[in-house]
């Protein structure tokens, strides 16, 4: 019962409302860094009310209940791995045995829903733009989970969230470490990609395939894809958080402590996004499995040796 | 007002149709989205799609060739939406009103919500057209907040 509990409060509302409050910090330094204004606080919220109150169209010719079902799965998916990172950041000794694989798996759902979503609607862009997101998961899977492993051996070849967060409790956090603060910088960047923002944001390209699989979506599918991306800008980050910076602790300081952590995160994300041209598909590609490879395995082997 | 309207009202999402015009009022709409003007403080965003947008900006002279293609991109967003027409052309055809290729003004295709005239209007009279249209809708006279599925 009190899974479900954590389910709902944790993993559904909290992570939703942090979610949408991180795209505002998002739009709004993207709106600084080009000298706007940019948009009001709850502006993310009316965005998802209003798409909800919208009709929604089904295309001719569509696989309707793929369609439909896609977006519900990519942020029921979404949710899963959230309440499993709070579980972890609550009661870090009651998690099961590798909940870093399961949160791996789960975390490449929402961009599998994206190619389900914009293969079924059956426009060209979509399936464009899906075919480009297929190409992006290939890319930057391998040197993430390479530069996972780093942490991983530091806690000694553990694969639970819950030991990775002990032991930088105890013996400081990895990113401190030589080795771990190149992974981190792997990491990132494939963050980045996951989450679909310049300069990897070659799948929705809004000004080249307007919006590639999102094309056909309207209302409540529309709404929930973008309550799943907002969630992801949330749940990322603090992914990060936990494997390489020692999570969130919820104690005196350590609450503002984990604040300015998280909040850094972003802004270095958004920054990355704001100074930054669009790259092509190869040239993604050729980065990640190129250079960011080879700085993984680099920091696979000072992990290895104890750096 | 429902939470609906009123959520539409604090995010419409534009859509810009040009239906020949001769891109001036198109470059002006997006004059709006610079830094100067920045209308994403309304919560204003350019849409890609149809599919997303909440008001279909209709900019130029609707030719001939143009209105069945006018009529089907209206009938693919999703509703409750608002027409909004930009410019003399698409007020009154404006220079073009003896050709033989503009039959009618927009008005008489779409039901639309708000006019803007210019040739070009500026970017300070559009924003001050989405107003009156914000404005139209809370008072509820616009034509399409009535009709909504
Ligand atoms: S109203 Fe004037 S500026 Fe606008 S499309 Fe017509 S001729 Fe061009």
């Amino acid at each position: 019962m009190i899974y479900i509990g954590y389910l709902i409060v944790f993993g559904c509302c909290l992570t939703a409302v942090l979610g949408l409050f991180t795209s505002w910090v998002d739009r709004k330094v993207t709106a600084r860094v080009q000298y706007r204004v940019g948009p009001p606080v709850l502006q993310p919220v009316f965005d998802v009310i209003k798409l909800l109150g919208k009709e929604t169209l089904i295309p001719d010719g569509a696989s309707k209940l793929t369609f439909l079902a896609a977006p519900v799965v990519g942020l029921s998916s979404v949710i899963l791995v959230s309440t499993i990172l709070w579980m972890n950041v609550i009661h870090p000794q009651q998690t099961f045995l590798g909940d870093l694989i399961v949160v791996l798996y789960l975390l490449t759902v929402p961009s599998m829903s994206i190619i389900m979503g914009g293969f079924a609607s059956g426009n060209p862009l979509a399936s464009i733009g899906s075919s480009r997101e297929m190409k992006l998961i290939l890319s930057y899977e391998l040197p993430f989970v390479l530069a996972i492993l780093v942490p991983v051996i530091h806690s000694h070849y553990s694969i639970r969230l819950g030991d990775i967060l002990n032991m930088q409790s105890g013996s400081g956090v990895i990113i401190g470490n030589f080795s771990g603060s190149i992974a981190f910088i792997v990491a990132l960047l494939c963050v980045q990609a996951k989450l679909g923002l310049v300069p990897f944001d070659m799948p929705e390209a809004e000004t080249e395939i307007i919006g590639g699989p999102f094309v056909e979506y309207s209302g409540a599918g529309l709404a929930i894809f973008r309550l799943m991306k907002n969630m992801l800008l949330f749940v990322m980050p603090f992914f990060l958080m936990i494997l390489f910076m020692g999570g969130i602790r919820f104690d005196g300081i350590h609450i503002f402590n984990a604040l300015l952590k998280y909040l850094g995160t972003v802004a270095l994300i958004t920054v990355i996004r704001n100074t930054n041209p669009r790259v092509r598909i190869d040239q993604a590609l050729r980065f990640f499995w190129g250079p960011m490879t080879v700085l993984a395995i680099i920091a696979i082997i000072l992990a290895y040796r104890g750096w | 007002m429902s939470l609906k309207l009123t959520a539409l009202l604090k995010s419409p999402w534009v859509f810009h149709l040009s239906t020949g015009s001769c891109n001036n009022c198109d470059i002006e709409i997006i004059d709006c989205l610079t830094p100067r003007f920045d209308i994403e403080r309304f919560g204003m965003l350019l849409a890609g799609s149809i599919k997303h947008a909440d008001v279909l900006l209709v900019t130029g002279s609707a030719n001939r060739k143009c209105i069945p293609r006018i009529k089907r991109v209206y009938e693919q967003m999703p509703k409750p939406c608002f027409v909004v027409a930009i410019g003399e052309c698409a007020l009154s055809r404006g220079m073009f009103i003896h050709s033989y290729n503009c039959p009618v003004p927009i008005d008489h295709i779409l039901p639309v919500d708000a006019y803007i005239p210019g040739c070009p209007p500026k970017p300070e009279a559009i924003i001050a057209g989405a107003v009156k249209l914000i404005e139209k809708v809370k008072n509820g006279t616009a034509k399409k907040a009535k009709n909504e599925k």
